[in-house]
């Protein structure tokens, strides 16, 4: 009796194993689906960027001043683009990182219980509307305001796109900000009321240079999303490339011109085709290189409390 | 010594009350800043309800989208966007869970695994466009699967992928160890350890954070925009190698028109979209207030 239990048992033994080492490769390669996934976008930025290479430098991509993709005399000076977006992000982050620094700064410091109940799970649903909406909200929204002002402002411009852009990273400026600003241990604030300052004071002078690290870290963040962001500016920005730091013009962004390239009708395998993946390729890099910074800043200048 | 104490004692109150002044604007700034968001929500919200209300009817959820305005509608869309979720939680949802479970509970110490840590914290990261650009190329052109439900599923798996596992391995670390430890004191392998007894244990939190990568995937426009809209579709996907559009699509497309209509059934698609959203937020909330307190 004993011996077929043993027996059995050792046969059940065998086939887990087997279905141990099954699951743990099947899942192993679930994981590698990630690393898998990095390798693809780099393989296929750089594949199909090739092509437009060999035809033009990389110096003229980078440092020309004229972008004329799609209609001849072609011509593939990446700049404007590159100007588009930076006009789009600094307009943003010049609203979104002192309003969102600001309230997390009160969320985090001055707000009761109550306040902070009510505020938060509006930023998160600020947060959780999807791009395409703030798109449309900027341009018959926001638009429509500024032009009360200005009857001049085109249609497509790209301070409402700014404006929308600064509402879609506030809420992950704030967020990030609070947790910050909560990381810092009281005895440090407390230390501060005791020599008699006030909360303000103490909120600017010690809890802020305290978290200074996470804050500049959600600012390269921020700005790392801003850069990225396609379907507000493909919407509200317009479709010009131009050389340009006047926010009231119409303008165009590297997604917006990769947005433009792939729903409209080019022929594949153009080079106004292959010039799609040498902007991707550059907007690939430079957030790459955000996050890295925003993570190098968080892991050395951290200050570490107990 | 008493009298410079005397002298500074009026300088040292008007200071005081300047300090506190400033104190009070500085709160009061920081306070209307705050309150802006919700102001700005609020704007949002009514301009879209506004100029969309009008236009939400039964006619307007099952017809097809048309030149016309008024004949037009969302129903291939609504279609379509529900095709593309299902296929891609059928996707997103045993992979995400799978490189969580291992990232957690097998994967040792080493090289390789940091890196793929690293790596997923990098994709989490990446524009959503990119992923576009990736979807277009490699599923679209290069594993020829055309513009169909199944190469916008794709795309928007790898996109989510990395808010999936992040969101488990949340879970998954929140799974006390006293679980695993009385398991392998029963004889359990590691197999049914986790599979039997972290992963349910784990589930509520699964779910809410695969809720909320589903609800990321709805909204996102321009990855399926550019895997899919390289064909004019006015019919609902019957397959998952049919060509497709969805709701943000459909509201992109809308918005881009000049005729002031379009902008109002631009606003009627968004209506929908929020809805659908805040549906399934509510989901995952319902699901975490509810494992909240069967744990207190």
């Amino acid at each position: 009796m004993t011996d077929i239990v043993a027996a059995a048992f050792r046969q059940k033994t065998k086939k887990s194993k087997w279905i141990e080492e099954g699951v743990r490769w099947g899942i192993f390669l679930c994981a590698l689906a990630s690393v898998l996934t990095t390798f693809g976008i780099i393989f296929v930025l750089a594949k199909e960027a090739i092509p437009f290479f060999r035809e033009v430098s990389v110096v003229d991509f980078l440092f020309g001043t004229k972008w004329n993709a799609l209609i001849l005399p072609r011509s593939f000076g990446v700049l404007p683009l590159l100007m588009g977006t930076i006009l789009i992000v600094l307009g943003a982050g010049l609203i979104a990182l002192p309003v969102g620094l600001a309230s997390a700064i009160y969320l985090s410091e001055f707000a009761s219980q109550r306040v902070r109940q009510t505020v938060k799970p509006v930023l998160e649903i600020l947060a959780g509307i999807p791009t395409v909406v703030y798109g449309y909200f900027a341009l018959t929204g926001i638009t429509p305001i500024l032009k009360s002002f200005n009857d001049e402002i085109p249609v497509f411009n790209a301070l409402s796109a700014s404006i929308v852009v600064a509402v879609m990273i506030l809420p992950m400026v704030a967020s990030l900000c609070d947790d910050a600003l909560k990381a810092v241990p009281r005895s440090l604030r407390d230390g501060g009321y005791a020599l008699g300052s006030t909360k303000t004071e103490v909120s600017l002078k010690i809890v802020v240079p305290a978290a200074l690290s996470g804050i500049v870290a959600s600012f390269v963040l921020a700005f790392s999303r801003a850069i990225g962001e396609t379907m507000a500016v493909t919407l509200a920005a317009g479709g010009t490339p131009k050389m340009t730091l006047n926010p009231l013009e119409s303008i165009q962004t590297m997604t917006a011109f990769i947005v433009q390239v792939a729903t409209g009708d080019i022929e594949h395998g153009s080079i106004s085709y292959h010039s799609l993946y040498a902007v991707g390729g550059l907007l690939f890099l430079i957030t790459l290189a955000a996050n890295l910074l925003s993570y190098k800043i968080l892991k050395k200048y951290r200050e570490e409390y107990e | 010594m008493s009298s410079s104490e005397h002298s500074s004692a009026p300088e040292f109150n008007s200071r005081l009350e300047r300090r506190r002044a400033f104190s009070m604007i500085f709160k009061n700034c920081c306070a209307i800043l705050s309150w802006l968001c919700i102001g700005v929500l609020g704007f949002l919200l009514v301009h879209i309800f506004s100029s969309g209300w009008e236009w939400i009817s039964f006619d307007f959820i099952k017809n097809a989208p048309s030149r016309m305005p008024h004949k037009a509608g969302l129903f291939s869309a609504l279609m379509g966007t529900i095709w593309i979720i299902v296929t891609t939680a059928a996707i997103a949802i045993p992979v995400g869970v799978s490189s969580a479970l291992y990232l957690e509970e097998y994967a040792k110490k080493n090289r390789l695994n940091s890196f793929i840590e690293i790596n997923i914290s990098n994709l989490a990261g990446v524009p959503s466009i990119v992923y576009g650009i990736l979807g277009l190329t490699l599923f679209v052109r290069f594993m020829k699967l055309g513009p169909s439900v199944l190469s916008g599923a794709l795309t928007l798996s790898l996109l989510i992928l990395p808010v999936i596992i992040i969101a488990s391995r949340e879970a998954i670390k929140a799974v006390p160890n006293s679980i695993r430890l009385s398991a392998f004191a029963l004889g359990a392998t590691r197999f049914q350890t986790v599979f039997h007894h972290v992963l349910p244990a784990a589930m509520p939190g699964i779910m809410t954070g695969v809720i909320l990568a589903l609800s990321r995937a709805i909204g996102e426009t321009a990855p399926i925009l550019m895997v899919g809209a390289v064909a004019y579709v006015s019919k609902a996907p019957h397959g998952i190698m049919d060509g497709f559009t969805a709701l943000p699509i459909q509201i992109y497309n809308w918005a881009r028109e000049a005729k002031v209509e379009f902008e109002g059934l631009a606003a009627g698609g968004i209506i929908v979209l929020l809805l659908a959203l805040f549906m399934m937020n509510s989901v995952a909330i319902l699901i975490r207030n509810k494992t909240q307190k069967a744990q207190s």
